[in-house]
């Protein structure tokens, strides 16, 4: 799954994501998050997940997370995707 | 027994996190109007998400979708199938046509993720003129048809007419959707309150409803569940009323009496099955609270 375009899904409102998707050499992941401490390293690892499932290899993703659930980070994530690739919703 | 349907946008993480804290009976998951244009793939993905992870086990599940004339509606039912909602509700039917198409719609989805067929409800929601003209047919369309549910916002402005908190305009309406309801065996759910802040008109609405017939109502707001739970379920006193009328009915069949009476009025078959339905209420709701 090739990323063409840069795409954004989400908000920046409370429980929300903002999750931004360009074309990339490999893979890189930013996090900015409310709760960076604690959950960091769990947002990033379902925002790797997310991709992987959908097959991305090469993208930059930035992630501004206000303290949303994973359920809804991974929603994000995958409606980028949808928005800058192929992939059907 | 659903008393209170609760919409939550379909969009919105905050009030989909928390859909189910509310005490309603139903939530609507909402894919229409709550959801912009260029949003509703992103909500799709999220209600799907949620409803997968949040499970929403506490209360029953309705998931409004878009009209069948858009490009959203195949995408929606689709997507939405395999969560195994209690109901989906189709918007803007106007003719049993609708509900036909619509129920094509589910039995493909149904089949696509292994579900037995009818397993998916329909909710119709009827907010057109000609759709509350057609109100029993659309009831009798399809046996997926669960309920109907009347929505006033758009129905008012097809007719042309200004939405009051009365809702004299819309009392042909609630009429129409209740008598057609019940005469094709199925629920009836009546439109929402929309002033979120008016304490007194809540009451007042939800008193109208009850009155006519409706099974439950809708609301925008969760302040307004526990007034539309209060309203729908059956009083203490109609309670014990209506176990009087069985004890008394019983005795009256012992010594062989063809007629009885309580507190000197004659018990008959419509006030025996008006008893038998507020104990079988107050059977399902039991200890729920409002």
């Amino acid at each position: 799954m090739k990323i063409g375009r840069s795409a954004a899904a989400g908000s920046l409102e409370s429980s929300d994501a903002m999750v931004t998707i360009s074309p990339g050499e490999g893979m890189t992941v930013e996090i900015e998050s409310v709760v960076m401490k604690q959950f960091g390293p769990a947002i990033e690892a379902a925002v790797r997940q997310e991709l992987a499932r959908q097959g991305v290899e090469d993208a930059l993703v930035r992630v501004q997370d206000k303290g949303a659930l994973e359920c809804t980070i991974r929603a994000r994530v995958e409606t980028a995707i949808l928005r800058a690739g192929e992939v059907k919703a | 027994m659903i008393r209170s349907m609760l919409f939550i946008p379909g969009n919105s993480p905050a009030m989909l996190q928390n859909a189910d804290i509310h005490r309603a009976d139903a939530i609507i998951l909402d894919l229409e109007d709550a959801v912009s244009p260029d949003q509703k793939d992103a909500a799709r993905i999220l209600v799907r998400n949620a409803v997968r992870t949040l499970g929403f086990s506490g209360c029953r599940l309705i998931i409004r979708v878009n009209p069948i004339d858009t490009p959203y509606c195949a995408l929606d039912v689709s997507s939405v199938v395999p969560l195994k909602p209690d109901m989906i509700m189709p918007t803007k039917v106007s003719g049993p046509q609708t509900v036909k198409d619509m129920s094509h719609l589910v039995a493909q989805a149904e089949a696509a993720c292994g579900l037995a067929e009818g397993t998916v409800g329909l909710i119709p929601l009827l907010e057109t003129c000609e759709g509350i003209e057609n109100a029993y047919a659309i009831a009798k369309a399809d046996p997926r048809v669960r309920a109907l549910f009347l929505g006033a916002e758009d129905l008012t402005s097809d007719m042309r007419a200004k939405r009051t908190k009365a809702g004299g305009e819309i009392g042909y309406s609630r009429g129409r959707i209740v008598m057609a309801a019940r005469a094709a065996g199925v629920e009836v759910y009546d439109t929402p309150f929309t002033d979120v802040n008016d304490e007194e008109g809540i009451l007042q609405d939800v008193a109208l409803a009850k009155s006519l017939g409706f099974t439950g109502k809708a609301a925008i707001s969760p302040r307004h569940v526990e007034a539309i739970n209060r309203a729908f379920s059956p009083t203490p006193e109609e309670i014990a009323y209506a176990q009087e009328v069985l004890e008394i009915i019983e005795e009256a069949r012992r010594m062989g009496k063809g007629a009885i009476a309580l507190r000197g009025k004659m018990i008959d078959k419509p006030i025996v099955d008006r008893a038998k339905y507020v104990l079988e209420m107050a059977r399902m709701l039991g200890g729920k609270p409002e």
